[in-house]
């Protein structure tokens, strides 16, 4: 199996085409096999994690819904995954034999998403605190300690802020992987008709160079398909729903914030 | 660029005498099989060494194939039958005469002898960028080398152009999309029918394919129901010599006339897109009119409407024009 691509263009040079196909299965299973782990190991656990929900602690002096997502917040995250699975549908399923018209619905659909990331971005920066999101050194340690915990067990690592270090990692990979995808199929446009610039296929690069350009955006792509499949398990995983019911309906019950958060790390500031 | 060589690269060679095992050894193989029917248009790219399948199932010993029968509502031609078999037939030239008419525009006597309708029908497109080896989009690239400042494209689409430009070649093809003809398609899991005009497929849809047809799975037969048996037809190519090549444009129409009108009708062109055209709102307003020279001309009009011609194949507009206009002012009464 390969995992590039590669022809003989017509002026005698070896150009990369882009990624080899399959890559998409690999990253599915990669995804698969990861779910199968988790689910194995989490027996281990399951049975502990559900005692000390019994005996979650509580404070009464603190509103009953606490608000963890606001509604912009989670627009955007409704429209980013809406349009991360129409990517990847329209990317791949015509890998993999599927005939259909893709082009126009994945582009338009890349724009959407490249128009709420912007969004993202600016709401991020300057309406929210992006130290919620920022990974330090103490993230990468009580990653290791949950990893551990996870396989060995043995103690958990202590109680995060808004959002747990898995949490952030997962963002981070999601991004690299995503703004991969993005920066290069903005280029890619360049190479398709569409109504916003003139089709001009040699406008930046040579053969070379856009080769280059297809295999980031095709392992963008692979990424963020084990990404989504982790991401979708996660959020059916009856421990984690009331994170998923807090993006849906943007708070979480007064027993999850002490369950799961340290108040000293993420205090409460709106809820009802 | 790549040259024809006397020496084709190494394959392992199948002659099953049975439909189910060809279709057990294309499974068998998928991508990597190459399905012969007549051979004309196969060893011309594995003689370019373009093309190099592992697997070369050659359906000519298959009996089930080849033929022509007719049945309840129409007639059915087997995939292999040789288009001389076609041009030939007394049943054909009787009642779907423009079928014949088409299958006698395809190349020379020789070619038409060995090659088979299923094999026009399915053979790949004659774009010289791709058909050289190069890694156009069809070949599983990213770029169309046709469709940049510099190319040669006076034989590609006007319409339709998805990254790729290149045209189907067949003339077999608009005849049997007037005909309302079914393609029955043959796989492991059995026969699937499709309609002549969704047999084809544009590169916005699949790029690397010019059919439906997966890769284990065999183009059967042809059923021709009887809806426009006898009717008024019209084909025309026009290409760049008399004979031995590919159609530039051209046209099929099909029409029932009534009392000096249209009561029906079906009109379709090759050569101008990825796939054969349908001309379905030049039918829309062709329905209920009586010919006339200025009718045909509205028509023709309205048919080269969003054409948009490449570099050098801006005159296939006003062939495609002059050629619809024709197909139309064919069918008037003399």
């Amino acid at each position: 199996m390969e995992i590039v691509q590669r022809a003989t263009n017509p002026w005698g040079q070896d150009v990369l085409l882009g990624i080899d196909w399959s890559l998409f299965w690999i990253a599915l299973i990669a995804g698969g096999v990861f779910l199968i782990l988790h689910l194995a190991l989490r027996r281990r656990w399951i049975g502990e994690e559900k005692k000390a929900a019994a005996n979650a602690p509580d404070d009464p002096g603190l509103p009953q819904k606490i608000q963890r997502h606001s509604l912009a917040s989670r627009l955007f995250h409704g429209i980013m995954g809406i349009s991360m699975i129409l990517l990847l549908i329209t990317g791949f399923l015509p890998k993999v034999g599927l005939q259909f018209a893709w082009l126009e619905i994945h582009w338009i659909t890349g724009l959407i998403l490249t128009a709420s990331i912007v969004f993202h971005i600016i709401h991020a920066t300057f309406f929210q605190s992006l130290k919620n999101v920022w990974v330090g050194l103490s993230d990468l340690g009580d990653m290791m300690r949950e990893m551990r915990k996870a396989v060995t067990g043995g103690e958990p690592p202590a109680k995060p802020g808004k959002y747990p270090a898995a949490q952030k990692m997962f963002h981070h990979a999601a991004t690299l992987a995503g703004m991969a995808a993005i920066v290069t199929g903005i280029l890619m446009m360049w190479r398709i008709e569409q109504p916003l610039w003139a089709q001009d296929d040699y406008k930046f690069f040579g053969d070379g160079g856009w080769g280059w350009v297809y295999v980031l955006h095709g392992v963008g792509g692979v990424v963020l398909v084990t990404l989504t499949v982790a991401h979708v398990y996660f959020a059916i995983l009856p421990e984690k729903r009331w994170m998923t019911w807090s993006m849906i309906l943007g708070w979480i019950d007064r027993k999850d914030y002490l369950r799961h958060h340290d108040p000293a790390k993420w205090p409460v500031t709106g809820g009802k | 660029m790549a040259v024809i060589n006397d020496m084709i690269p190494d394959f392992e060679l199948y002659q099953p005498e049975s439909l189910d095992g060809a279709l057990e050894v294309l499974d068998r193989h998928r991508d990597s099989a190459w399905v012969l029917a007549g051979g004309m248009d196969t060893f011309d790219w594995f003689k370019d060494r373009v093309k190099r399948p592992e697997a070369v199932v050659d359906l000519g010993a298959i009996p089930e194939l080849s033929g022509i029968s007719e049945t309840d509502g129409g007639v059915e031609i087997g995939a292999m039958t040789p288009l001389t078999a076609v041009v030939d037939n007394e049943l054909i030239r009787e009642r779907y005469g423009i079928l014949a008419e088409a299958a006698e525009t395809v190349a020379t006597p020789q070619i038409r002898n060995q090659g088979t309708l299923g094999g026009n029908l399915v053979q790949d497109t004659r774009c010289w960028y791709y058909r050289a080896g190069w890694p156009c989009y069809r070949a599983g690239g990213n770029i169309c080398y046709a469709d940049t400042p510099e190319s040669m494209n006076r034989e590609h689409c006007i319409f339709d152009a998805s990254r790729c430009v290149a045209v189907t070649p067949s003339d077999t093809a608009p005849a049997l999309i007037v005909l309302d003809a079914e393609m029955v398609i043959r796989g492991r899991r059995g026969e699937r029918t499709v309609a002549a005009e969704d047999f084809f497929v544009g590169p916005a849809i699949d790029i690397t394919r010019m059919t439906v047809l997966q890769p284990n799975e065999v183009l059967q037969s042809v059923r021709i129901p009887d809806t426009w048996a006898g009717a008024d037809f019209y084909f025309e190519k026009v290409r760049d010599r008399n004979a031995w090549d590919f159609p530039l444009v051209n046209v099929a129409s099909a029409m029932r006339i009534e009392d000096g009108a249209v009561q029906d009708c079906r009109l379709s062109v090759g050569a101008v897109s990825p796939v054969p055209l349908r001309m379905e709102r030049c039918e829309e307003l062709l329905r209920g009119q009586t010919i006339s020279e200025d009718i045909a001309t509205r028509i023709a009009e309205l048919g080269v409407i969003g054409a948009k011609p490449l570099r050098h194949n801006g005159y296939k507009v006003p062939l495609m024009r002059n050629l619809i206009r024709r197909a139309i002012r064919g069918q008037a009464p003399v």
